[in-house]
């Protein structure tokens, strides 16, 4: 197994490379980035508004939130992959220096796969059911590289190997169905990696496994891309996932940021009342045994348009009367951005929490 | 695979055993018998006793299935009472006419249904979609004999394009090896018979193509429009793929897998249903022989007629069921 393609060959480097390779600012710049979803006489929905983010190369972001925060239609607005009628993307995407939003079709097509590419939540159902899983490989490799096809059956090979597939001479002509949910996630990522994208988007890909597997999959990401220099944008809703992967960490909720800092800053002091709350209902093994995790009060549906006010504040244990009438905007100082008017001050609720 | 088919092959020989029973207590139901449509409107009492007698008619009905089965058993399915031929003899001198039409008919619906059917389940709701979908309903309300009559007098009658009936140009003689026109014009190198025959399937084709083409354009369309939306054709387009590859290899593959029955079960139906496009171009096939059969209650022709259709119709299903193993490795058979 000389395949060392993952850490990039120069001979066979990826042949459409675009945008300026040598451009100052970060691989990836997301700004004010909105998605709405306009269906045909029902009113709008806001599902994505005023996201803003960066990734630099080689760097690991989280976007955190429940469901229906906006976290995946955001990564699928930044690979291009909404569909066209009815959805209305605005802002920018700039990948490499090069704007993707409003990018022609064919050239997006070059870019997804080869420069960057993504993992979906549900592996039983992303690949196939007929087409076996090696020519699933093989093609996105024959898409984006100059490579001969008994060289890209070797290559698959290889690329299975290094996802962790035992055997995988015999798995490549083998079908999705025959394959378990951890193997066939595990050929998802290595469908993903093929092409040693600068981008790799993963959307919540371990949910749909089993404990023992997520923490193998979690590990086998984390493997491949440190020092790869392929960026990582996590989606999740479990912060347990952001803990063990991610350099930089965002906390969407109904659709926009509403804190954003590094990841150990955001562990030990999380400011926005809903990072504390996600926190809260972690189970942890440094507590006394017992105790009952804390729920964050009501459910995602449950909120105020952000045109009225906070969405959070119908939830929000430190909502104030200006939270229910003004929108908070994203405060950002260095490192951080916070979108909260009464923010958690962490100490005190800590020194509250161990008293109650 | 094997065990698989001769497993159903094995089931053929109870279903086909049971089909008998009914069709021989079915056929002699019905109004009427084959002595008196034989000996005509000036029958006498004595004429009929001896044509039942010549058939064995007269006998107790359980010892004529009894001698009927027996001589099944022995490969013999009887002779027409009425064209005195056996009957194994003349369906195979039919088949391949019915064969044709039938075949002439899936490939217009095949060819025109799968495409308009993707168009359809690709752009659900717009303009071109309700066409089709309102076009495909008039394909199945239309009556046949209605739509194989207009046809006849558009094409052939006012236009002149087409032949009106039959299987080939009555100037023309030619060697019929094998029975199929077309396919024994090519064998025998004459080329113009071959044309000649292709033009006289044109209008059957389309006449009982007309309702296999509206149910694999339905099946299309919305098998499509499913799998459009299914996570593995997002993986496809997160990888880039060029858009005809996400087409064919992602879309359709799977897309296609409930036409594929659904082709399979028409073949079926067009067998044993093309009687009525066969006498409105008066083609002579098994359709035309089991109707005129009817006509003069000639039970062997009935009784044989309807049980090799029936065979070949499982036939064809069996087919189908194997080529599903083929294109979906979930259902393959171990």
């Amino acid at each position: 197994m000389s395949g060392d393609y993952l850490s990039g060959r120069p001979d066979e480097g990826n042949t459409t490379v675009v945008g300026d390779t040598d451009h100052d600012g970060a691989l990836l710049e997301v700004n004010d980035l909105s998605v709405h979803f306009t269906r045909h006489g029902n009113k709008p929905v806001h599902a994505v508004d005023e996201v803003t983010f960066s990734v630099g190369a080689g760097e690991n972001v989280a976007l955190v939130g429940e469901s229906g925060s906006g976290k995946s239609v955001t990564s699928l607005a930044i690979m291009g992959l909404l569909p066209k009628r009815g959805v209305e993307v605005a802002g920018s995407v700039a990948f490499a220096g090069r704007e993707l939003i409003g990018l022609d079709e064919s050239q997006m097509r070059n870019l997804r796969g080869a420069e960057m590419a993504m993992i979906f939540q549900d592996p039983m159902s992303s690949l196939n059911p007929v087409v076996p899983v090696g020519k699933q490989i093989t093609e996105v490799l024959r898409r984006h590289r100059r490579i001969s096809k008994p060289d890209s059956v070797t290559e698959s090979v290889d690329l299975l190997q290094r996802v962790g597939i035992p055997d995988p001479a015999r798995r490549v002509t083998e079908y999705p169905h025959q394959l378990s949910g951890g193997m066939r996630q595990r050929v998802l990522i290595a469908i993903a990696l093929a092409c040693q994208p600068r981008l790799l988007i993963a959307d919540e890909p371990t949910t749909a496994l089993d404990v023992t597997i997520q923490a193998q999959i979690l590990e086998l990401l984390r493997e491949l891309v440190s020092g790869t220099g392929t960026a990582l944008i996590m989606i999740t809703h479990d912060l347990g996932v952001v803990a063990s992967l991610c350099d930089r960490v965002h906390v969407m909720y109904s659709g926009r940021i509403v804190e954003s800092n590094l990841r150990h800053q955001l562990f030990a002091r999380p400011r926005h009342p809903y990072t504390g709350g996600l926190m809260e209902s972690i189970p942890r093994l440094d507590q006394a045994r017992g105790l009952p995790l804390t729920p964050i009060p009501g459910s995602p549906t449950d909120t105020l348009a952000w045109s009225q006010g906070c969405a959070f504040a119908p939830r929000c244990p430190n909502a104030a009367g200006d939270c229910k009438t003004q929108t908070p905007r994203l405060e950002m100082s260095d490192d951080r951005a916070l979108r909260c008017f009464h923010p958690l001050d962490t100490e005190a609720a800590r020194i509250g929490a161990a008293r109650g | 695979m094997l065990r698989f088919a001769l497993r159903r092959m094995a089931l053929l020989v109870p279903t086909l055993f049971g089909l008998t029973v009914l069709l021989f207590f079915w056929v002699r139901i019905l109004p009427g018998d084959p002595a008196r449509s034989l000996l005509g409107q000036r029958a006498t009492p004595e004429g009929i006793a001896k044509v039942n007698e010549r058939y064995g008619f007269d006998q107790p009905i359980w010892k004529q299935y009894f001698l009927y089965v027996k001589a099944l058993a022995g490969g013999d399915f009887g002779s027409s009472i009425k064209l005195h031929e056996p009957v194994l003899d003349a369906f195979v001198n039919k088949l391949p006419a019915t064969i044709e039409i039938s075949v002439a008919a899936l490939l217009f619906a095949i060819l025109l249904g799968i495409p308009l059917g993707y168009y359809a389940g690709r752009h659900i709701g717009g303009w071109l979609d309700t066409t089709i979908v309102s076009g495909s309903l008039l394909g199945v309300t239309i009556p046949v004999f209605f739509l194989a009559l207009l046809l006849k007098y558009v094409f052939a009658l006012q236009l002149h394009l087409l032949p009106t009936q039959g299987r080939q140009d009555a100037r023309m003689t030619t060697d019929h090896p094998t029975g199929f026109y077309t396919l024994d014009g090519l064998l025998t190198g004459n080329f113009s018979a071959f044309t000649d025959a292709c033009a006289h399937l044109v209008l059957p084709g389309l006449a009982l193509g007309t309702i296999p083409l509206a149910i694999i354009v339905r099946i299309t369309r919305a098998s499509v429009a499913e799998v459009v939306h299914e996570d593995y054709v997002r993986t496809a387009e997160a990888k880039g793929l060029l858009r005809g590859t996400v087409n064919r290899r992602h879309i359709m593959r799977n897309a296609l897998l409930p036409v594929v029955t659904t082709i399979g079960l028409q073949l079926g139906l067009l067998f044993a249903g093309a009687t009525l496009t066969e006498t409105v171009f008066a083609i002579d096939g098994v359709g035309q022989y089991l109707f005129n059969a009817i006509g003069v209650r000639d039970y062997p022709v009935l009784q044989g007629f309807i049980l090799f259709i029936a065979l070949m119709y499982s036939l064809i299903n069996l087919l189908v069921d194997l080529s599903y193993g083929l294109i979906d490795p979930r259902v393959r058979v171990s």
